[in-house]
């Protein structure tokens, strides 16, 4: 198993954060990760995004060049990224914000409305969640249980009144895609 | 101790404190920031000293009068505040003192850019600074080996009296790997006889110094001790990873995160057949020339694989001394290189095209 993931939005989505997630809970499954951010002037209002790799093999490059799952938050991050994905991979696209639809058909695609549901779950901020629920009902990546495990260490003893709303975003973005 | 997720430039922090760093003097840059800023949170706490100097030039001089009082110090900064700091490093290593210096490698030339590069080989290897001096400079690829070597990087230092550098690029600032802080095997170290640390009226005082007017007394301070010091590391201390160089038909020559792409070309090259091996540097001085005597008649020639115009590849030449002819692919400015087009490359040397 390898998973190559680009993961890429607004700064202020969450994408850093769900990569971060996933990375973690790879680690905490025993298997080779890394995190790759883009850095830079970017950040400051423009698009982000970061690579992160997943796998049972010794991670090469952690640079994803071929990836088998592209996570797009808004549609500047579609239009960059879609080319990026391997026949057959996996493309998520947050459908609140993104008003077109994928341009390759060699795809599978998921049109998710993150936003909407994260709003109707009662925080907007989750809406990273949802799409890390779904890549991961698809994928099986990492148990959604190493990730809640890993949202324990990052968010300590102040937040952790957050997880079960985190948990509740993962599990729709999950049903979303079943 | 289990693994933790961790950074580059955080784990580099954290292991220099592990080795017994207590002062960090430095100035801001892209893309290594998180480092002097983990310092300044941490080395409080080991009743430590941090000190953002006014300049760069500041800093190192700062870190030239710590190493003259004996204690383990370390700069970092990335290219073109690299390049303010050459003067510094000059004295440090005229004045034969330890300490550990971090590249988180740039773009260039002048303020360039802010993504990876691997352009300031020559001033990491040829020296930037005047004189005959040289400093060791390890290159790791991984965020593990990173931490493993800053940890060692104090022990060299202080076991040669020697300036070494750390060399990474904006990958190795800036991405997250699993890192595990293992207690690195410990050197014998010879006590520092001769650090500027107070005289308590005891004995005569010591001079750190890198001046010497008269002209027989500096040949001898550069042949007799310099130069032999250079080659004692030269003996010792050269390290490299070697991969299939005995039956490969191209041999790739790569260092720091270059070589994990060199890797996955490599790896779609075997899935077609094609034997390719691979020498990745780990000491860029002392470069391992050694490595090379591995090559056989086989090989049709040598890839130089590089984020920049093409620097290291002088050394694989001196190496090589014409056994074979050696190529160059590379991409500068912050590009990154492309596993597709490695590949590609590796396939005209093998199909004679080159």
């Amino acid at each position: 198993m390898q998973e190559r993931v680009i993961m890429a939005g607004f700064g202020g989505q969450g994408v850093m954060s769900m990569g971060q997630l996933l990375t973690y809970a790879g680690m905490i499954e025993n298997k080779n990760v890394s995190w790759l951010p883009s850095y830079g002037p970017e950040m400051r209002g423009g698009t982000a995004n970061c690579n992160v790799m997943v796998s049972d093999e010794p991670i090469g490059s952690p640079i994803v060049t071929e990836a088998t799952a592209t996570i797009a938050m808004n549609r500047p991050s579609l239009d960059k990224f879609e080319a990026d994905v391997v026949k057959d991979g996996n493309l998520l696209i947050n459908s609140s914000l993104i008003d077109r639809k994928a341009e390759r058909d060699d795809l599978k695609v998921y049109y998710i409305p993150a936003n909407e549901v994260a709003v109707e779950l009662g925080n907007s901020k989750v809406a990273n969640m949802v799409m890390l629920g779904a890549y991961l009902e698809l994928t099986k990546a990492v148990k959604v249980e190493s990730i809640i495990e890993a949202l324990k260490k990052v968010f300590g003893e102040r937040k952790a009144h957050l997880i079960p709303l985190n948990e509740k975003a993962l599990a729709k973005g999950a049903e979303l895609v079943k | 101790m289990a693994k933790v997720l961790m950074k580059g430039n955080e784990a580099i922090g954290a292991a220099a404190i592990k080795a017994g760093c207590k002062y960090f003097f430095g100035y801001p840059i892209t893309p290594q920031n998180e480092l002097p800023e983990f310092m300044s949170r941490e080395l409080p706490k080991v009743d430590g000293c941090f000190v953002q100097a006014e300049s760069e030039v500041a800093a190192i001089n700062m870190v030239y009068g710590a190493a003259g009082a004996g204690v383990r110090v370390m700069t970092s900064s990335s290219s073109p505040g690299i390049a303010l700091k050459q003067e510094g490093i000059s004295y440090i290593a005229g004045a034969e003192l330890p300490c550990v210096i971090v590249n988180i490698v740039r773009g260039g030339p002048g303020l360039g850019g802010i993504q990876p590069a691997q352009s300031d080989y020559y001033q990491a290897t040829r020296g930037g600074g005047n004189g005959d001096y040289r400093h060791v400079v390890y290159a790791p690829a991984t965020i593990q080996e990173t931490v493993d070597l800053v940890m060692e990087s104090f022990d060299v230092a202080d076991q040669y009296r020697i300036p070494v550098m750390v060399i990474g690029d904006g990958m190795i600032g800036q991405m997250m790997e699993p890192v595990e802080f293992n207690e690195p095997k410990r050197r014998e170290l010879p006590s520092k006889e001769w650090a500027t640390d107070g005289t308590k009226g005891e004995r005569e005082p010591n001079i750190i110094n890198s001046l010497f007017i008269d002209p027989e007394e500096l040949e001898v301070h550069v042949n007799e001790r310099l130069e032999k010091k250079h080659a004692i590391i030269t003996e010792k201390e050269v390290r490299f990873e070697s991969y299939n160089v005995e039956d490969a038909d191209v041999v790739c020559v790569a260092y720091g995160t270059t070589s994990r792409i060199v890797k996955n070309a490599i790896a779609k090259c075997e899935e077609e057949g094609l034997k390719v091996g691979l020498i990745r540097p780990i000491t860029l001085w002392p470069f391992p020339d050694k490595a090379f005597e591995a090559i056989t008649d086989k090989t049709k020639g040598i890839l130089t694989v590089e984020m920049s115009t093409g620097q290291m590849i002088d050394d694989v030449k001196i190496a090589m001394n014409g056994r074979k002819p050696v190529y160059f692919h590379g991409r500068t400015g912050g590009m990154i290189p492309n596993p597709d087009d490695i590949v590609a490359e590796i396939k005209k040397i093998v199909g004679g095209e080159k």
